[in-house]
């Protein structure tokens, strides 16, 4: 088995895909224990078979498209999300044999592919001829562009230490020193931005339900709306890989297979987003706009410098 | 370091990637079609906006607040491509590159302090500010 071999292309979406079907059995769990309830368990052992029962009653909803709605694009937004956040995960390294592709700019690829999944929500609004959409899409959109430019910066440190955009290179250089030591900062600022970037708690304003009763996707229904949820799941998915890539040594580990110290750690980082939603409160859009410009940004700006200085001081064997 | 390019042939495996993701999105979509059904009711193809029937479309005109962010997104992004490519390169170019960043990033955050002072970031709506302002007079 190789870095893109058909078995490894074949195994890596299945898998993305059973993920982000689980994590919804996983996420209402989870949540039910936070909030001390019991949450799906019926179907099942521990109501695992939730999951298909889900997709069952999903895929049997109407395929409806509103008459006021842009037709074309109406349909196009919701396959967006879903093609952008699979396509971006053929460049994560999952262990010295698993992935894709290797490109050497694979960190900018991640990127753009990433920013390019709000045209979901920004088409998706824009197409549904709902004032609430609409408003939904707008900020989505406002949130997106503010958040995007200090996660790039923000990784910018990782790249420093290891020279280069390659992924694979980069896991490899945190043989000895994971990244989160050097980069804390870095780390907090990227988390937060990936936590932007996938629209949840506490920065799901684009679809807050009391003020805007689901936001771009007020008028989605049936497998289109289940398009939206799979691929914000997707998304978290590929952020916490993405964590664990650039901070967390990737699948580097001691006595398990890496690609099991990678599932694990990867596992840890999508639980988080999930207690993240479970317990904090959404700020006031203002507050989450002047967070990223007057916080974030300047954070951001500061490690990147100090990061340089320390790279420059320690010497090129850094 | 050799300047590296990506052969054709090595992009064979995204390409089949980006295909099956294509043909899964593709299938997700066709499913419906096969099995939905399929209902009728009353206010079915009405707008919801909460229970209120719809007034208008929604090319309405929108708070000018949104186009500066707009803007700034432009500005600063294109900024983070340069430190990008400084990144990369940040041993090869060593202390004299480094000071040319550090004046860089320095007028970035000038700018950043200007757009702060003029009031650019502020986001809150007029009667939010005089709520606060009215709460930080009382103390």
């Amino acid at each position: 088995m190789s870095v893109g071999s058909p078995l490894n292309i074949g195994l890596i979406l299945g898998a993305v895909i059973a993920t982000a079907a689980v994590l919804i059995w996983v996420e209402r769990r989870l949540l039910a224990v936070w909030q001390d309830r019991l949450g799906p368990n019926r179907l099942g052992p521990l109501g695992l078979l939730q999951v298909a029962a889900d997709m069952i009653k999903i895929l049997s909803k109407e395929d409806w498209v509103p008459p006021f709605a842009d037709k074309g694009v109406f349909v196009f937004a919701p396959t967006v999300i879903m093609v952008t956040m699979l396509t971006a995960f053929a460049v994560v390294p999952i262990a010295p044999d698993v992935g894709i592709i290797d490109f050497n700019f694979g960190l900018l690829y991640f990127l753009a592919l990433s920013s390019l999944s709000v045209y979901s929500a920004v088409l998706a609004g824009y197409a549904s001829n709902n004032k609430y959409s609409l408003y939904g899409a707008l900020r989505a959109s406002a949130q997106t562009l503010s958040y995007e430019v200090f996660m790039g910066l923000s990784v910018m440190g990782v790249v420093m230490l290891a020279g280069t955009f390659d992924l694979r290179v980069i896991v490899e250089a945190q043989q000895n020193l994971w990244y989160i030591v050097p980069q804390c900062l870095g780390f907090a600022v990227f988390f937060i931005a990936a936590l932007a970037e996938s629209h949840r708690t506490p920065f799901d304003l684009p679809e807050a339900e009391h003020e805007l009763v689901a936001g771009f996707h007020t008028e989605y229904s049936g497998i289109k709306f289940g398009m939206f949820f799979v691929g914000e799941y997707i998304g978290i998915t590929l952020s916490s890989a993405m964590m664990v890539t650039l901070f967390f040594g990737g699948w580097h580990g001691p006595l398990l297979p890496p690609v099991v110290w990678f599932v694990l750690k990867t596992a840890v980082f999508i639980m988080l987003f999930i207690l993240i939603r479970g317990s904090l409160p959404r700020p006031r859009y203002d507050q989450l706009m002047a967070f990223g410009w007057k916080v974030m940004l300047p954070l951001a700006l500061v490690n990147l410098m100090l990061t340089g200085a320390l790279v420059l001081m320690v010497g090129s064997d850094a | 370091m050799n300047v590296d390019r990506v052969q054709v042939e090595s992009l064979v495996p995204l390409a089949i990637y980006f295909l099956l993701v294509l043909g899964v999105v593709g299938v997700m979509l066709a499913i419906p079609r096969f099995v939905a059904q399929r209902r009728r009711s009353q206010a079915r193809d009405e707008p919801f906006e909460s229970g209120i029937l719809s007034v208008g479309d929604t090319h309405l005109h929108l708070g000018v607040h949104f186009w500066p962010i707009a803007i700034f997104f432009v500005i600063f992004d294109l900024e983070a491509i340069f430190i990008f490519a400084w990144a990369v390169a940040v041993r090869e170019v060593g202390w004299p590159g480094y000071l040319e960043m550090l004046v860089f990033v320095s007028v970035l955050l000038a700018a950043l302090v200007y757009l702060w002072k003029l009031g650019a970031l502020d986001w809150r709506t007029r009667r939010q500010q005089l709520q606060d302002s009215l709460l930080s007079e009382r103390g």
